[in-house]
Formats: structure tokens, C-alpha cells, sequence
């Protein structure tokens, strides 16, 4: 119980710490590796909670994809970051201020807050599930019961890829490149042909 | 102190959500560190999600929460995607100009 009250405070600590340096850090590139140091110690919450299946989807999406992407446009974009860091101390009264408002009002609600009792009882879908692994729930609910959820994910991860490709496609004019089929199409008779003249007799 | 219940999480979530939120405010000209702190928030929906399925053992908590990541994916390469667009298009990522674009 201690070990986990610890590595609970141990992983809330990285993250608050991270989320906050990810906000705060001069060089966007820090913020990115910081965002991935945050989601890997919510994998770590997620692992303690029992649900290896989202840590786990955490880790892989997360920083594998999502982290990697962002990585990728702040090097490749030559951005100059120092100007857009002019009106930082502007901003910061009127964020601070938002933000500590909220964050009082989520406080004392989630303080004040209970749960009804019979709410336990009243969701069990996967009562019946017992002493299968946290995957094996999740495989055995997605693929009955939220099935259509599912291909909607996919659905929508399908439209987000199109859209950005549509999106970063350009043609531009103006560059060589290979086209097969003019190579293949090309006759005898349009081609250059090459003569040997003999020197001193003319064409 | 160490019987870390719901209570732990939610206060844990609040306070990313926050920091989030404050991020937005305080990088206001810096798109990519904007789109960071959607992805804070969502994170801090997730925290939310995975420990009510917990709390209350219900899974659907957690297919839910995957359902958001997928989400959370899709706007990040669609953002980014707009980001490069916009860039080529202006040399800038500041966000005060972006409303050139409003017809």
C-alpha cells in the first residue's frame, strides 16, 4: 500500500512537473520532449490504476506517433522562436489569473464531490469477465458490444489522414522528374539519332 | 496521505487540465506549444476517464478514454498539417495573423 501511495506521488510529481515545464520552456524542442516525459508517467498512473491496455496504447501512440510528429514539424519549420516569445510576460497575468480560478473551482468540486453508492452495482458489463486480464476485457467489449464505436475510430483516423495529405500536397512547377509512362511511350522517331559524318564531305 | 483513492486522481487531473489551460494563455503567438497544450487537456480527460472506470469497475471508461486518444491523434496531424500549410504560406507561425485568413 505504501509502495503504491509512493510511486503514486513519484509519477504526479514527474507529470505536473513536465506539463508545467511543457508549458514554460524556451525552446519548443524541450517542450516536446518534456510532453513525452508526461505522457510516459501517465503511463505509469494508468499502470498502477490497472489499465495496462491504455497505458500501454499511451506509450505506443503517444510518443511513438504523436510526439515524433511534432518533433519533426518544430525542427523542420525554421521558426524563429525567440520573437515569438516578445509577449510572454504580457500574457501572464490574465493566464495565471484564468488559470488559478479554475483551478480552485475543479478543486472544490472534486473535494465536495461523492460518489452515490449503488453507482458500483449499477455498470457491469464486464461483471461476467472475471480473471481475464485488462486486454482481454477490453478485446472482449470493443469487439461486441462497442464495435461500431471502434470503426468509427477508424473512421476517423482515415479522414485525418487524407485531410492532411490533401493538406501538404503541392505540385510545383518546374521540377524534373521521372515519368514512366512518356518513357515508355516514346517512339523511334521522335528520338535524336546520332550520325557518324565523314570529315571533309559535308552533311 | 496513503490510501490514494479517486480523489488522488481527480485532483491530479484538475491540475494538468489547469496547466493546460494557462499554457494556452501564455504562449499566445506560438502555435505548436498551443496544440501541446490540447494535448495536456486531453491527457488530463483521459486521467479522468481511466479513474472513474476504475473507481466505479466499469471498463467502458476505459474504451472511451481510447476513443479520445484516437481523436486526440487525428487533431494533432490535422493541426499539424494546417501548421505546415500556413507556414509555407506566410514564413510565420504567429497566431495574430492568422486572422488574414477570414474571408
Amino acid at each position: 500500500m505504501i509502495i503504491q501511495a509512493l510511486a503514486f506521488y513519484l509519477f504526479a510529481a514527474v507529470l505536473i512537473a513536465a506539463a508545467v515545464l511543457v508549458v514554460a520552456a524556451r525552446n519548443p524542442v524541450h517542450s516536446v520532449l518534456f510532453l513525452i516525459l508526461s505522457f510516459f508517467s501517465a503511463a505509469g498512473l494508468f499502470v498502477l490504476i490497472g489499465a495496462e491496455f491504455i497505458a500501454m496504447i499511451l506509450v505506443i501512440v503517444y510518443v511513438g506517433a504523436v510526439a515524433v510528429l511534432f518533433l519533426f514539424v518544430v525542427m523542420m519549420l525554421d521558426i524563429n522562436f525567440v520573437e515569438l516569445r516578445a509577449g510572454f510576460l504580457q500574457y501572464l497575468p490574465i493566464g495565471g489569473l484564468i488559470g488559478l480560478i479554475l483551478l480552485v473551482e475543479l478543486v472544490l468540486v472534486v473535494a465536495t464531490w461523492a460518489t452515490a453508492p449503488e453507482a458500483g452495482t449499477l455498470a457491469a458489463p464486464q461483471a461476467k469477465l472475471g480473471g481475464l486480464t485488462n486486454t482481454e476485457q477490453i478485446g472482449t467489449l470493443i469487439y461486441t458490444r462497442y464495435i461500431y464505436l471502434f470503426q468509427a475510430a477508424g473512421m476517423v483516423l482515415l479522414v485525418a489522414m487524407i485531410g492532411a495529405i490533401v493538406l501538404t500536397l503541392r505540385s510545383r512547377p518546374g521540377v524534373r522528374r521521372q515519368k514512366i509512362s512518356q518513357q515508355v511511350a516514346r517512339r523511334v522517331e521522335d528520338t535524336v539519332e546520332l550520325k557518324k559524318v565523314p570529315t571533309r564531305s559535308g552533311v | 496521505m496513503f490510501e490514494i483513492g479517486l480523489t488522488h486522481y481527480l485532483t491530479l487531473a484538475a491540475i494538468i487540465f489547469t496547466i493546460g489551460i494557462f499554457g494556452i494563455f501564455l504562449n499566445r503567438k506560438n502555435v505548436i506549444v498551443i496544440l501541446m497544450s490540447v494535448e495536456l487537456m486531453l491527457l488530463a480527460v483521459n486521467i479522468n476517464l481511466v479513474a472513474f472506470s476504475w473507481a466505479l469497475k466499469d471498463l467502458v471508461g476505459q474504451i472511451f478514454a481510447m476513443f479520445v486518444l484516437t481523436v486526440a491523434a487525428a487533431e494533432a496531424a490535422i493541426g499539424l498539417a494546417i501548421l505546415v500549410v500556413y507556414f509555407r504560406n506566410r514564413g510565420s507561425i504567429e497566431v495574430e495573423d492568422v486572422n488574414v485568413m477570414k474571408g
